[in-house]
C-alpha cells in the first residue's frame, strides 16, 4: 500500500492509500470543525439533510435508484468527533473495475455523487428545503433520545458528559435535544454555507485508482466549492489534572436490573508528549485486552462484574473503564479498578502479560490494514494529529515500548468521576413505602 | 484437496471432508495480514432435544451457550481463551440457535493458534465447581439481556411466531433453566455435537490450504462418530401464533419488529436459492430505493435504524422486518398494502433489475469481511452449499419468483407485529 497526500484546492487535502487487494474502493470526504456546544448539532444534521436529496436526484428514492444503478455503491452520512473536533461528510465506496461488465469506470461517477450531496442539495431560493430540515431534526432528536435504550453507551456517555462538564468534549458527536430544537432550515443553509466558506477538508481514498485520476476526478467535481478564510484553527484542550482533589461522584437511578459503574479518569502528563505506542499498551494490559487485569481480576477472579474493560480516549487525554455489575458490588468493583491500576503503578506487570498486551495491540494494527474503513478512520485521526506514518509503522513502534513506559503512565493516570447507573427498585430501608 | 476458482468475485476455494466427517473450506488470500479461522459446530440453542444411537435425549434450555462458555477450560487449569491472547491472537465464540462458533483472528502464529482452537474445542473439560461458578457469570449476563429491548422485541417477536418450535426461547436459557445444567449434562452434550463429523472449519487468509488439512487431520484424528438427529417437534403452521404484542420498557422511541414463518427448504442449492430470492424480493419490497421505505422515511414514520434480515436456522426461516418508529402499527399497515399492491400489479420490471443489480456492490462488501466469509462458508457447508455461488444463482432468480415469494409469504394473516414501547410517564 503506497500513502500519499495533496492540497487540491485551497485547504482540500486528499490522502489517497492505492491497494490492489480490495475488490471494492473506498472513499470520504470530510468536513472538520471545532466541537462546540452550540453548533454541535447543525453540523451533525447537514450531511443527513444533504443526503436527501441533490439537484440531479432530488429525493433519497432516487438517490438511492443512481446508487443501485451505479451497481450497489453506498454513500451514507458519517458525523464523528476525535478529541473536539467534529468531522462531518460522506463515506462511500464501490466496486472495482474488474467486477463489472467491461468498459464500465465508476470513480468519476461516484465521486460526483458524493460531491454533489455537498456541493448540490435540493434547494428552494437558495435555501435547504424546510421538510427535509424538519424531518431529518426529527430524526436526530429521537437519537439523542434514545441513547437511553444502549445502557453500557447511555453510561459512557454519561460519565463523560459529568467528567468534561466545563469542556467541550462533553458535547456528543450529534450535540443536544434543546440545540436540536431550535434549529430551522433558514438558519441552517446559512450555517451550512459558512461551513463550505471555511472548512478544511479531508479526501480520502483507498482502492487500485491512481493518485492522479482520483484526484482528477475529485478536482472537477470539486471546482465550484466556495471557498473563503479557511479556518486551520482547531484542536482539542487536553486537561492533565481531576477537576477536584478526590474522584467526584454521580449516581443516576434508571429501570434496570444491572448495574452500571464507569470511573473516568484523565492520563495526565503523559499527555504532554503522548507515546501513543506505549498507551496503547498501557490499556491493553489495564483493562482493553482480553488477558487484562480488569478482565482477569474483576470478572474471571472475583466475579464481580459481567464485564470490566478499560477504553482510551487518546486524542482527549482520558481512559474510562465500564463495568456491568450487580447493584451491591458497587463498592467491591471499584476498589478492586482501583487496585489493579495501582499494581501497574508498582511496576506489577508479569512478562507474560506485557508480552501478550503488545502481541495484540500490534496485530490488531496490522489486522487494521485489511479493513477500508478502518484504513479511513486511522488516516483520518493521524492528518489531524499532524502524522503520516501508518499502521504498520506504529505497529512497529509497540515493539520498542518498555515496562518502565508503561508503568510511568500508570503513574501518570488520574481519576476523576466516579458515575453509577443503578436501578429504581433496589431495597432500601431509608426510602422504602410504609 | 479440491480447489475451485470463482473468477467473478476474484476468490478461490480448496474444500474437502476428512474421514472423520469434517468440513474443511479454506480461501488463501495473499496480500493480507489477517488470518482468519472458525470452527463450528451443527449445534445450536434450539437442539434440545435430539436422538442418537437410538435414544432421545432432553436438555435443558442454555445448554449449548453454556458449553461454548465453558470449553474454553482445558484439563490443565489453562483457559484457551488466555493462551491464544497471549500469543497475540484474537478469539471469540458465539452462540445462536442454529451454531456455535469458534473462531480467532491474528497475524502471526496462526498454526499455532489453529492448533490451539482445534485443541480446546475437541477437549471437553468440566467439573460441578466451574460450573456452578459459570452459573453465576451467564446469569448475569441473561438478566443483562433482560434490560435489552432489542432482545425484548427479537424474543416476544419468536413467541408469537413459534407455538413450540426451540428458537422460540432465548439461547442463553432463563436463570432458572441453566439452574438444571451439570457438568454431566455438558459432556453428553459435547460427546453428541462436537465430533468432527458435525463440524466444520472454515479458513481465510494467507494460508496454505495443504498445511492446514494436515494440521485438522492431526489434532482431530480420523474416527468418524455418528451425527445426532435434532427433534425441533411438530411441524408449525405457517400462520403465527399471536399476531399483536407490545410491552413496555425504558426506551426512549418504540421499537417494533414485523415477522412472518416460511417453509425452509430443506438444505442443497434449494435453500440457497430460497435464501438469495428470500432477500432479493425483500430488497425489492422494502430496501433503500423502495417506494415504501422511502415514502415513509420522509413522512417521519421510519428512520435509518430500519432493516430485513431473513434468519434461517435450525430447519426455520424467518423473515423479520423492523426498526424504531411512533407508529408501528401504520407502518405494518403500510407494509400489508404493499404487499397488496404486488399482488394486484406484480413487481416494477425496472426496479427487480436495479436490485438485481445493485447486489454486486454488497456482495463484493461482504466479502471483505474474513468473519463473515467464513460464517457464511460453515453455514454453507451444514445446509448443503457453497456460498460462493452465490452471484449465478442470483442472476437465475425471475420477478416472477420474486413476486410469489411476497404474496405467499406476506400475505396480511401471516404477520406478526412485536412493539416495544415507552413506560407511561
Amino acid at each position: 500500500m503506497e500513502y500519499s497526500r495533496t492540497e487540491l484546492l485551497p485547504g482540500v487535502f486528499l490522502s489517497h492509500l492505492r491497494s490492489d487487494k480490495f475488490k471494492t474502493a473506498c472513499m470520504s470526504l470530510t468536513l472538520l470543525t471545532q466541537l462546540r456546544r452550540e453548533s454541535a448539532s447543525m453540523n451533525a444534521l447537514i450531511p443527513y439533510v444533504l443526503r436527501r436529496g441533490t439537484t440531479g436526484y432530488g429525493d433519497m428514492e432516487a438517490l438511492s435508484r443512481r446508487m443501485d444503478e451505479l451497481y450497489g455503491t453506498a454513500i451514507e452520512p458519517v458525523v464523528r468527533r476525535v478529541g473536539e473536533i467534529q468531522c462531518i461528510g460522506f463515506y462511500g465506496s464501490f466496486p472495482e473495475e474488474d467486477y463489472l461488465p467491461a468498459g464500465e469506470r465508476l470513480l468519476p461517477s461516484a465521486v460526483g455523487l458524493m460531491v454533489d450531496m455537498l456541493l448540490s442539495p435540493n434547494t428552494r431560493g437558495g435555501l435547504l428545503l424546510p421538510q427535509y430540515v424538519d424531518s431529518e431534526k426529527e430524526k436526530l432528536l429521537e437519537r439523542l433520545r434514545s441513547r437511553i435504550n444502549d445502557k453500557r453507551g447511555y453510561s459512557l456517555s454519561r460519565c463523560i458528559e459529568e467528567m468534561c462538564c466545563y469542556e467541550d468534549f462533553a458535547v456528543s458527536r450529534l450535540g443536544s435535544e434543546e440545540e436540536a430544537e431550535n434549529i430551522n432550515y433558514k438558519k441552517l443553509t446559512r450555517h451550512y454555507r459558512e461551513l463550505l466558506q471555511k472548512c478544511p477538508v479531508e479526501l480520502f481514498y483507498c482502492g487500485k485508482a491512481e493518485m492522479k485520476q482520483v484526484s482528477a476526478a475529485f478536482r472537477e467535481a470539486l471546482a465550484s466549492l466556495p471557498r473563503g478564510e479557511i479556518d486551520y484553527d482547531l484542536g482539542t484542550d487536553i486537561r492533565m489534572n481531576a477537576v477536584e482533589e478526590q474522584p467526584r461522584y454521580v449516581e443516576e437511578r434508571l429501570d434496570v436490573s444491572q448495574g452500571k459503574l464507569v470511573m473516568g479518569f484523565r492520563l495526565g502528563e503523559c499527555m504532554e508528549e503522548p507515546d501513543v505506542a506505549a498507551i496503547h499498551v498501557f490499556n491493553n494490559v489495564y483493562g482493553s485486552g482480553s488477558t487484562s487485569k480488569l478482565f482477569m481480576n474483576v470478572r474471571e477472579k472475583l466475579s464481580l462484574c459481567y464485564y470490566a474493560s478499560s477504553i482510551a480516549y487518546i486524542h482527549k487525554g482520558l481512559l474510562l473503564v465500564a463495568s456491568g455489575i450487580e447493584f451491591d458490588k458497587f463498592e467491591a468493583a471499584r476498589d478492586e479498578i482501583f487496585t489493579q491500576l495501582e499494581a501497574m503503578r508498582q511496576g506489577e506487570i508479569s512478562d507474560e502479560e506485557f508480552i501478550a498486551a503488545k502481541r495484540c495491540v500490534a496485530s490488531d494494527l496490522r489486522s487494521l490494514t485489511d479493513s477500508q474503513g478502518e484504513l479511513e478512520g486511522f488516516y483520518l485521526a493521524q492528518v489531524l494529529d499532524g502524522l503520516d506514518y501508518g499502521p504498520m509503522e506504529l505497529a512497529e513502534l509497540v515493539e520498542d515500548v518498555t515496562k518502565e513506559d508503561i508503568v510511568q503512565i500508570a503513574r501518570s493516570v488520574e481519576c476523576d468521576m466516579i458515575y453509577f447507573l443503578r436501578g429504581l427498585d433496589e431495597e432500601e430501608t431509608d426510602d422504602a413505602e410504609p | 484437496m479440491q480447489s475451485r476458482d470463482y473468477p467473478n468475485i476474484g476468490e478461490k476455494l480448496y474444500s474437502t471432508v476428512l474421514e472423520n466427517g469434517l468440513r474443511l473450506n479454506v480461501v488463501p488470500k495473499a496480500g493480507f495480514s489477517t488470518r482468519y479461522a472458525v470452527f463450528a459446530a451443527n449445534y445450536g440453542g434450539a437442539h434440545r432435544r435430539f436422538r442418537l444411537e437410538g435414544e432421545t435425549v432432553d436438555t435443558p434450555a442454555g445448554v449449548a451457550h453454556f458449553l461454548e462458555h465453558k470449553m474454553f477450560d482445558l484439563p490443565n487449569g489453562d483457559n484457551a481463551l488466555n493462551i491464544l491472547s497471549a500469543n497475540g491472537a484474537d478469539p471469540n465464540a458465539f452462540t445462536s440457535s442454529g451454531v456455535t462458533c469458534y473462531y480467532f483472528q491474528c497475524t502471526e502464529g496462526f498454526e499455532e493458534n489453529l492448533r490451539m482452537l482445534l485443541h480446546f474445542v475437541s477437549t471437553p473439560y468440566f467439573t460441578a465447581e466451574t460450573v456452578e461458578k459459570e452459573q453465576g457469570i451467564i446469569a448475569q449476563e441473561i438478566m443483562m439481556g433482560e434490560d435489552s429491548p432489542d432482545s425484548a422485541v427479537y424474543y416476544n417477536l419468536m413467541a408469537m411466531l413459534y407455538a413450540h418450535h426451540p428458537v422460540r426461547d432465548k439461547v442463553a436459557g432463563t436463570v432458572e433453566s441453566i439452574s438444571h445444567i451439570t457438568h454431566e449434562t455438558l459432556y453428553a452434550c459435547h460427546k453428541a455435537f462436537y465430533a468432527p463429523s458435525n463440524m466444520a472449519l472454515c479458513v481465510e487468509g494467507d494460508v496454505d490450504p495443504a498445511e492446514i488439512e494436515r494440521i485438522a487431520r492431526e489434532v482431530l484424528g480420523t474416527s468418524c462418530a455418528p451425527v445426532p438427529e435434532a427433534d425441533f417437534g411438530p411441524e408449525e403452521s405457517l400462520l403465527p401464533v399471536e399476531p399483536l404484542r407490545r410491552e413496555s420498557m425504558e426506551v426512549a422511541a418504540p421499537l417494533f419488529l414485523i415477522g412472518a414463518k416460511l417453509k425452509a427448504e430443506k438444505g442443497g442449492q434449494a435453500a440457497m436459492r430460497q435464501r438469495l430470492l428470500a432477500r432479493l424480493a425483500l430488497r425489492i419490497l422494502c430496501g433503500a430505493s423502495s417506494d415504501f421505505y422511502s415514502r415513509l422515511y420522509a413522512q417521519g414514520v421510519l428512520n435509518r435504524n430500519f432493516d430485513y434480515d431473513i434468519d434461517f436456522s435450525a430447519g426455520t426461516g424467518t423473515i423479520i422486518i423492523g426498526g424504531e418508529s411512533r407508529l408501528p402499527e401504520q407502518v405494518m399497515q403500510e407494509f400489508s398494502r404493499e404487499v397488496e399492491k404486488v399482488r394486484a400489479q406484480g413487481l416494477s420490471e425496472a426496479a427487480f433489475q436495479q436490485a438485481k443489480r445493485a447486489t454486486l456492490g454488497s456482495t463484493l462488501r461482504a466479502l471483505e469481511d474474513f468473519e463473515n466469509v467464513c460464517v457464511s462458508l460453515a453455514i454453507g457447508l451444514f445446509d448443503g452449499y457453497c456460498a460462493f455461488d452465490s452471484m449465478p444463482v442470483l442472476q437465475n432468480i425471475s420477478r416472477r419468483e420474486c413476486e410469489d415469494f411476497i404474496t405467499e409469504n406476506l400475505a396480511a394473516e401471516r404477520l406478526a407485529l412485536s412493539i416495544i414501547q415507552a413506560k407511561a410517564v
